[in-house]
């Protein structure tokens, strides 16, 4: 008989994940947050060239499995549903590892008339309320982009070149065989030398650089910033957070450039989401919205390193 | 040309790095949810063992490194070369000292034995786990002492040296672990 029937989660954890989820679901009713569905298998897909959707096959053509419900829920929001939360399963090809598995699990909510800021202060209540019986929480640390590049990694993001860039990878450890744009150089050195330097506790990075806002608006400034978030927990990626971009000539421009990326990169093109370029020229209130993690959260609560510990059945088990 | 992409990593995996032979010892895939994947790894280099990190995008190819490792039969040692033979196709491989390294001073004519073979040349040599050798020199046994703690070195037939207990004799055959280069017990001829 063969052994891989077996769940990778340990019952105890699967009750501390059952606990959770309710738990999120009791903070939201008690906000006033109204849970929905939206469909997973959509005609239109993800434009970003970092992201992969799964195809399927229908008797109406090929359609994309979503890699996060973004899409549909603004188009509610655009029609007036107010806040809203969602959770669901999302799917990404090719990120398979320790931290990643194809199919996943994603809380996803967006408030009305709340900037990114706001929203922070939001996480950190919700994980307060999650994490009450796990670990003690203390306050989350917050660095802009800039300030977290500079203490953890030496580099200044006003002045950072290709060049630094590869001589800070270095200096920590990371040799690079292949040439990087600055931007790829910046996001490399976020995830493995910022990150892991984050290892203590939770920990906000915000205030990107507009080259990455993805779906955040850019502030006008010098420099302009894109009002964006991410949250680390323990060094951890566990949420990405956007004050949304709004402007439907602004997102038709943006998709337009990540298209062009993907031709460059000899990517699938996709079909762009008219119908959420509809919803925004007809008018996406105000509002942020947030991504994160599940079954990392879970991994931290639980205290256990591979993902594949916090979900009944992983990748290779499924 | 073959090639791998980084989707194919695991450890195991033999690749080509700097126009060397290396094997993947760890692969970690890394991602920031929105941004670059780059897949961490730690490789071993086959020809010179020093183990190095390299980082690569997810998604580029590398050269595959065509290594396999072979069963053969050691023959003789020619005063520069050790040669081998496949024993299912009498194949002849000569491996120079550069290749056989400290392996040398178990392989005794006729034994089986693991070679690694790339792009068709020996690249490395590996001894059985265990071997059995006759020992050519040794001072001479102390009778009764088959519990005190006390060795001698002995020289075996290959020329290997190894610490045997007291009451060991010449001519008698040992049985070896290569790995440690430790005598594990008599074998009875």
């Amino acid at each position: 008989m063969r052994a891989d029937w077996r769940p990778t989660v340990s019952v105890g954890i699967l009750q501390l994940r059952a606990r959770m989820l309710s738990r999120v679901r009791a903070f939201f009713a008690a906000r006033g947050v109204m849970e929905v569905e939206t469909p997973a298998l959509s005609q239109a897909a993800t434009i970003d060239p970092n992201l992969a959707s799964f195809t399927v096959p229908t008797a109406e053509g090929e359609r994309y499995l979503h890699t996060s419900p973004e899409f549909p829920m603004k188009r509610l929001l655009a029609a007036g549903s107010g806040d809203i939360y969602q959770i669901c399963k999302a799917f990404r090809a090719d990120e398979m590892g320790r931290h990643h598995n194809p199919e996943f699990s994603l809380l996803e909510w967006y408030r009305v008339g709340y900037d990114h800021i706001a929203l922070m202060d939001e996480v950190e209540a919700l994980l307060d309320e999650v994490f009450a019986d796990a670990r003690a929480l203390g306050s989350i640390a917050r660095f802009t982009y800039r300030e977290a590049l500079m203490r953890y990694a030496g580099l200044d993001i006003l002045t950072a070149t290709a060049e630094t860039c590869r001589a800070c990878a270095s200096a920590h450890g990371i040799e690079v065989r292949d040439e990087l744009g600055l931007q790829q150089w910046l996001e490399l050195l976020m995830s493995q030398v910022v990150m892991p330097a984050c290892a203590e506790g939770f920990t906000f990075i915000y205030d990107y650089p507009p080259e990455q806002a993805a779906l955040a608006r850019i502030r006008p400034g010098n420099p302009p910033l894109a009002e964006r978030f991410e949250l680390l927990g323990y060094g951890l990626e566990l949420a990405n957070g956007f004050h949304e971009l709004a402007d439907v000539q602004e997102q038709r421009a943006r998709f337009e450039r990540e298209l062009g990326i993907r031709r460059e990169r000899d990517l699938p093109t996709v079909p762009v989401d008219e119908r959420l370029l509809a919803a925004l020229e007809h008018g996406l209130p105000d509002c942020s919205g947030v991504a994160l993690g599940l079954d990392r959260l879970v991994m931290l609560a639980a205290d256990v390193d591979d993902i594949a510990q916090a979900m009944a059945f992983s990748w290779c088990g499924a | 040309m073959a090639t791998y992409s980084t989707n194919e990593f695991k450890s195991g995996l033999k690749i080509i790095l700097d126009g060397d032979p290396h094997t993947i010892l760890e692969n970690e895939f890394v991602k920031p949810g929105k941004g670059q994947a780059f897949n961490r790894v730690k490789v071993r280099n086959l020809k010179t063992n020093r183990v190095l990190d390299r980082t690569f995008k997810s998604g580029d190819t590398v050269e595959a490194a065509d290594v396999i490792d072979t069963e053969m039969q050691y023959l003789y040692n020619d005063g520069e070369f050790w040669h081998f033979m496949m024993p299912d196709t009498f194949e002849q491989h000569a491996a120079p000292k550069a290749v056989v390294g400290d392996a040398a001073r178990w392989l005794k004519e006729q034994d089986m034995c693991q070679i690694t073979l790339y792009n068709g040349e020996p690249l490395a040599v590996s001894p059985p786990n265990f071997v059995e050798l006759r020992i050519i020199q040794t001072d001479p046994g102390v009778r009764g002492d088959t519990a005190a703690g006390g060795t001698k070195p002995a020289k075996l037939e290959t020329g290997a040296m190894v610490k045997v207990p007291l009451f060991i004799e010449e001519g008698e055959v040992l049985r070896i672990d290569t790995r440690t280069g430790e005598y594990v017990s008599r074998v009875k001829t």
